[in-house]
């Protein structure tokens, strides 16, 4: 299959599919001053191709290191990340990571920096294209020729988004991506990643700490922590929620709030 | 506006120091006229020494900041992105540049004589270590989060450090270089002292055997507007560069 046979012949033609992961008896600790520190603890778990999957859990609970396994930036210690049934070895060229800073190569224009997410197997011409393209979905054609520090902290954001989606991954991996964001930008971003998904269907996990964003953005939703108070243990699964309808959900549906107070019961806030 | 603004104090020393041969607070002696330094300097360009002098020490500060600035921008690439080369070179180049840079001399001289080598070679000394070290740092003080987001976009080995690394520092290599320059100059001046027969250094001591007060005064002045002037060419580069790469 060449690039000229898929629809607008800008898609690299091995990555334009969502891919299934798994997390299989995961198991992650880092040492410390204080002796070994366990993270993560035997984690399995299977994302389905294409859904939206949010990650939830308090700060420190190893959100950040588990999405850092799948994108191959952190090896586990045990266990192991699959993409598509083959394990993930260092970095990997089927994912594709946004964080929650740009960390966009401040002497680079918007339209160089969404370039660097292009796949080695892009062609100079196609990739152009792509990135022009991308540039215009997040809305920021006009603004390709800007330096990151020349523009404000949302459309940085978005050219960082754009970047990943230039690798036309299997897998999107998102780290609290809107979490520095101002209350507005945050919502269309929000918007803005559903219309994305909507257009190019990628299997995506979402870490994130804010309850109302996972509710409305996810198919499913991970609540990651601690089983007990024992430091000693490290963090799996608390729990696997699939949250109802379709999205975007209504936060102010009846079963949403439901879902809404459970959830923030586990993360220990109680009586709201 | 700047420029003028930059003008004001030199003006005013300029007219201090010839207030002084009115008042004659320090004698001609301690303190000749801007005249007679004038004098000089017109005396030294009618014999054709002065531009042998300042061409010498230009000449000689030039090749010994390029070449030292070469090896510290080598060294500290070397060490700055490798662990290895860190762990094997970083205590030698650390004793090395605790040796002050004066202490060199009889060696230089006993090595390769009194001659350009030595002169030359003592400014690579003092040119080198500002930028090694400058560079070093700074490559190791690149933003980890800038860096993890290249290699988390297949970014490794070379094209790493050409996309990430080296343009993430190229302003610290320019105060580097500033550093070096100044050195340079420094170095210069401390060689000449000791040992030769042209340059702004030797019309110093020269002078000063002497009693040339007026020819100390023009040398002085010689090496600030050189100093000045090679340190200014170098700022615009480093403006330009540091609008360019950050």
């Amino acid at each position: 299959m060449t690039a000229l046979l898929t629809p607008g012949g800008t898609h690299a033609p091995h990555h334009n599919q969502a891919l299934g992961l798994r997390f299989s008896r995961l198991g992650r600790s880092f040492g410390s001053p204080e002796g070994k520190r366990i993270v993560l603890q035997d984690v399995s778990l299977d994302v389905r191709a294409g859904e939206i999957l949010a990650i939830l859990g308090t700060s420190g609970c190893g959100k950040s290191t588990l999405l850092r396994t799948a994108a191959g930036l952190d090896a586990p210690d045990s266990g192991q990340v699959l993409i598509d049934g083959d394990p993930v070895r260092g970095i990997d060229e089927r994912c594709a990571v946004a964080f929650q800073e740009p960390r966009l190569l401040p002497w680079h224009t918007l339209r160089a920096n969404v370039a660097i997410g292009l796949p080695r197997s892009a062609s100079a011409s196609t990739g152009k294209a792509k990135v022009l393209e991308l540039l215009e979905l997040v809305g920021l054609d006009p603004f390709a020729a800007l330096r990151p520090r020349e523009v404000s902290g949302g459309m940085a954001q978005r050219a960082s988004l754009a970047r990943a989606l230039a690798r036309d991954p299997g897998v999107l991996l998102l780290d609290e991506p809107f979490g520095a964001l101002d209350a507005l930008t945050r919502i269309r971003m929000q918007d803005l990643l559903l219309d994305i998904h909507r257009v190019r269907p990628t299997t995506v996990l979402l870490v994130t700490h804010d309850v109302d964003e996972a509710l409305l953005l996810a198919d499913r939703i991970l609540v990651l922590g601690r089983g007990s108070a024992d430091t000693q243990e490290g963090s799996s699964i608390l729990e696997l929620i699939a949250v109802p309808g379709v999205r975007p959900h209504d936060r102010n549906s009846a079963d949403l709030g439901a879902l809404r107070s459970t959830l923030l019961s586990m993360l220990g806030v109680t009586g709201r | 506006m700047r420029l003028l603004l930059s003008l004001v104090v030199p003006g005013l020393l300029l007219g201090a120091w010839q207030l002084n041969s009115v008042v004659g607070v320090f004698s001609p002696i301690q303190l000749p006229p801007p005249s007679a330094v004038l004098a000089a300097a017109t005396e030294l360009v009618e014999r054709g020494e002065l531009w042998l002098h300042v061409a010498i020490s230009t000449q000689r500060v030039l090749i010994g900041f390029t070449l030292g600035a070469a090896l510290g921008l080598a060294f500290g690439a070397l060490l700055g992105l490798s662990r290895l080369a860190d762990a094997l070179l970083m205590t030698t180049i650390g004793a090395l540049r605790a040796v002050p840079s004066l202490a060199w001399v009889p060696l230089l001289i006993l090595w390769m004589k009194i001659g350009e080598d030595s002169k030359v070679t003592l400014i690579v000394i003092g040119a080198f270590f500002p930028v090694f070290t400058t560079l070093f740092l700074a490559l190791r003080h690149v933003d980890r989060q800038l860096v993890e987001a290249g290699r988390a976009f297949g970014l490794r080995g070379v094209r790493l450090l050409t996309t990430v690394l080296l343009p993430a520092v190229v302003p610290a290599i320019f105060s580097g270089l500033r550093l070096g320059l100044a050195q340079a100059w420094l170095f210069l001046v401390a060689a000449e002292l000791i040992a030769s027969s042209l340059g702004l250094g030797f019309l110093l001591v020269d002078s000063s055997s002497n009693g040339r007060t007026d020819r100390i005064f023009l040398a002085i002045i010689l090496l600030a507007v050189l100093g000045k002037t090679t340190d200014a060419l170098l700022g615009v580069t480093e403006r330009w560069a540091v609008r360019r790469w950050t």
